[in-house]
């Protein structure tokens, strides 16, 4: 029982992690709401009792997937810096 | 207005396609056949306690070595979109305080946990690409705190081509030591203690060599990525 409410629960938050990525002001806020959803994905996996997933899911969904969104991110705003200066 | 009605329609739509997986679910009683197979052959045949190693491994072996091969596709498609085009250096920021003390403590344990992790793949979960993420990550982290550190390209190249060579020669000892139908079969080494570090036959060294090709490839993507950011 305990299991399926922790599960309804996490599902709501990547839901409203996910709403707000899509309205959000500033990229980087989306981004790391992006993280937060592979986050919870992961909780839920090592909950369904796959922990090699939960790993995987970890390691590249919320740390990967992330720091490369971030130097993307990093490297258009260096780019659009050339052009104004 | 047309937009919206668009979007309902498209997510209606999919709510209709997804609709039978929701209405036929039931809770399987006992597992299917190939996958009770699967679950007593792992230690039985293969000496391994970790099922989802003794598929990734030996069960699926030729679909780990096409994933690891696409994965040093999609390495080599990075390492050539972002070579570097200028080789003028620039001043790299250096991490914050907090960021460069937690490095130094942090860092060896996480090598160690990854070394932990794909070494142990059998018999605990995790496995290579787990643990070679882990390696990577660790070395993002030293790449973000110190500025003086350099990603040497030219040992992540030599570790990642010696691996990937070795991986596809432990397949091959399979299918000469033992014979047809037996590539990438780990039995042809010796099976070992039950539960011990060296015992389910060449799955811990195949699965090293994976975690090993795999941190040096997302190693070499992220300082990739660092340089190509760095410079203007």
């Amino acid at each position: 029982m305990f299991d399926q409410i922790a599960m309804v629960v996490l599902g709501l938050i990547s839901l409203a992690a996910a709403i707000y990525a899509m309205y959000a002001k500033r990229v980087l806020s989306a981004v790391i709401a992006s993280g937060v959803i592979s986050l919870m994905a992961s909780i839920m996996f090592l909950i369904a009792a796959a922990p090699d997933v939960a790993m995987t899911e970890a390691t590249i969904g919320a740390g990967l997937t992330t720091v490369i969104f971030l130097y993307a991110l990093k490297h258009i705003r260096s780019r659009k810096g050339d052009k104004h200066d | 207005m047309i937009k919206y009605i668009l979007i309902v329609a498209a997510i209606l739509g999919f709510a209709w396609l997804l609709l039978p997986l929701a209405r036929d679910f039931q809770v399987a009683e006992e597992l299917p056949p190939l996958a009770s197979e699967y679950v007593q052959g792992s230690p039985r045949d293969l000496n391994m306690p970790n099922v989802v190693t003794a598929v990734v491994v030996t069960y699926r072996g030729l679909d780990t070595l096409g994933e690891v091969s696409v994965l040093f596709l999609a390495t080599a498609g990075i390492g050539y979109f972002l070579k570097r085009r200028h080789h003028r250096k620039h001043e790299r920021t250096p991490g914050s305080e907090i960021m460069r003390t937690g490095a130094k403590f942090l860092v060896p344990m996480i090598m160690v946990l990854g070394i932990y992790i794909f070494s142990h793949g059998h018999l605990s979960p995790g496995g290579g690409f787990q643990g070679g993420v882990v390696i990577a990550s660790g070395i993002l982290m030293l790449i973000m705190a110190e500025v003086q550190f350099e990603v040497s390209h030219r040992l992540l190249h030599w570790s990642e081509s010696i691996s990937g060579i070795a991986y596809v020669s432990l397949g091959l000892a399979g299918l000469i030591l033992i014979g047809m139908n037996h590539f990438l079969d780990p039995r042809f080494w010796a099976a070992g203690p039950y539960l011990a570090l060296f015992s389910a036959g060449a799955v811990p060294v195949i699965y090293s060599l994976i975690g090993i090709k795999v941190g040096s490839e997302l190693a070499s993507v992220l300082a990739s990525i660092q340089d190509e950011g760095e410079e203007v």
